[in-house]
C-alpha cells in the first residue's frame, strides 16, 4: 500500500514538471512590464538631425496633432523591415512622424534614409541613449503614438501589418 | 608659506578625489539594484548592452543634477514599472511576495509546535 502510493505520488510530481516545463520553455523569457499607458511626453533638450540646430521636445511635440515617434538606427536590422510601414503611415496628412536616431553614425544614418527613403518630417539626435530612458524604451525599434503630449500607445518592437491598422484606426 | 599652500592643495586634492570616489561608489550601488531590461538575469552595473549603457549614463547625469537615490529609484519605476528594481516596493502588487515568508514561517512554526505538544502528551 505504502509503495503504491508512492508511486502514484512520483508520478504525479514528475507528471507536474514535465507539464510545467512543457508549458514554460515555450514562452520566451523577456518579460515586459505593463506601464501605465496615456503617460506625458517628457522633456528634453537635442539636436535636430539634418541642420544639428539645438531644439527641445516642446518645439517637436506641438498642438493636438497625432505624432508617431520612432526610435531607429542604421545599424538596426529590424528597423530596415518596418521601414515601408512608415513610409505607408508618412503619406498620411493628420500624422506626423518623428525620428529619434538612437546611438548612430551621421553618414551611415543619412545613407540608409537616402537609400530607403526618408518618411520622417523631423529627425533628431540621440547619441548616448538617455533620451530613449527618458521614453521608457528599451531599444530599436520602437515606436510610440502621441496625441496632445500623451503617449497613447507604445510599440516595442518592428511594426507589422497588423500595428500598422491599429495606428491607423486610431488616428482616423 | 608655501609649506601651507602646498598643504592645503593636497588637503584640496584628497577632498575633491574622495567626494568623486563617493559619487561613484552610489552610482555603481544604485546601478546594482536595477534590473537590465533586456539581458535579464543581469543588473545594469554588469550589462553591457546598449540599454544598461544609456542607463548608467543617464543615473550619473540625474546624481549629477541633484537627485537622491530614492528619487531616482521613483523616477525609474515610473517609466518602467515595478520590475527595473530588484528591490521592489511594498504596494498591493507585492504585499504577497512580502509577506509570504513571514506566512511560511508562522505556518512552519504552527505545525512545528503543534507536533511538540502532541509528542510532550504522548510521554
Amino acid at each position: 500500500m505504502r509503495t503504491k502510493i508512492f508511486a502514484l505520488f512520483l508520478i504525479f510530481t514528475f507528471l507536474i514538471i514535465f507539464f510545467v516545463f512543457y508549458k514554460g520553455l515555450q514562452n520566451t523569457n523577456i518579460y515586459t512590464p505593463e506601464t501605465k499607458s496615456e503617460i506625458k511626453i517628457p522633456h528634453f533638450e537635442t539636436k535636430e538631425f539634418f541642420s544639428k540646430d539645438k531644439i527641445n521636445s516642446d518645439q517637436i511635440f506641438i498642438g493636438s496633432d497625432y505624432y508617431l515617434l520612432n526610435i531607429w538606427a542604421s545599424w538596426c536590422v529590424p528597423c530596415k523591415e518596418e521601414h515601408k510601414y512608415l513610409m505607408d503611415l508618412s503619406k498620411k496628412n493628420n500624422i506626423k512622424i518623428i525620428g529619434q536616431n538612437y546611438k548612430d553614425n551621421f553618414d551611415n544614418a543619412k545613407n540608409f534614409l537616402i537609400n530607403l527613403d526618408n518618411p520622417y518630417d523631423l529627425i533628431f539626435l540621440d547619441n548616448d541613449g538617455t533620451i530613449a530612458i527618458e521614453w521608457g524604451a528599451y531599444g530599436v525599434p520602437e515606436t510610440f503614438l502621441i496625441k496632445d503630449n500623451l503617449i497613447i500607445k507604445k510599440i516595442i518592437g518592428p511594426l507589422n501589418e497588423k500595428l500598422l491598422f491599429e495606428i491607423k484606426e486610431l488616428t482616423q | 608659506m608655501n609649506i601651507l599652500k602646498f598643504l592645503f592643495s593636497v588637503i584640496f586634492l584628497i577632498h575633491c578625489f574622495s567626494s568623486d570616489l563617493k559619487a561613484k561608489n552610489l552610482e555603481i550601488e544604485i546601478t546594482k539594484n536595477l534590473r537590465c531590461l533586456i539581458c535579464q538575469g543581469q543588473s545594469v552595473y554588469d550589462s553591457d548592452s546598449e540599454f544598461a549603457n544609456s542607463l548608467k549614463i543617464l543615473v550619473e547625469k540625474k546624481l549629477n543634477e541633484g537627485l537622491d537615490e530614492k528619487q531616482i529609484y521613483a523616477y525609474l519605476k515610473n517609466k518602467y514599472g515595478d520590475w527595473i528594481l530588484y528591490d521592489p516596493g511594498f504596494s498591493k502588487n507585492t504585499y504577497f511576495l512580502w509577506l509570504l515568508p513571514i506566512l511560511m514561517f508562522v505556518f512552519g512554526g504552527a505545525i512545528i509546535l503543534k507536533k511538540v505538544i502532541l509528542n510532550k502528551k504522548k510521554l
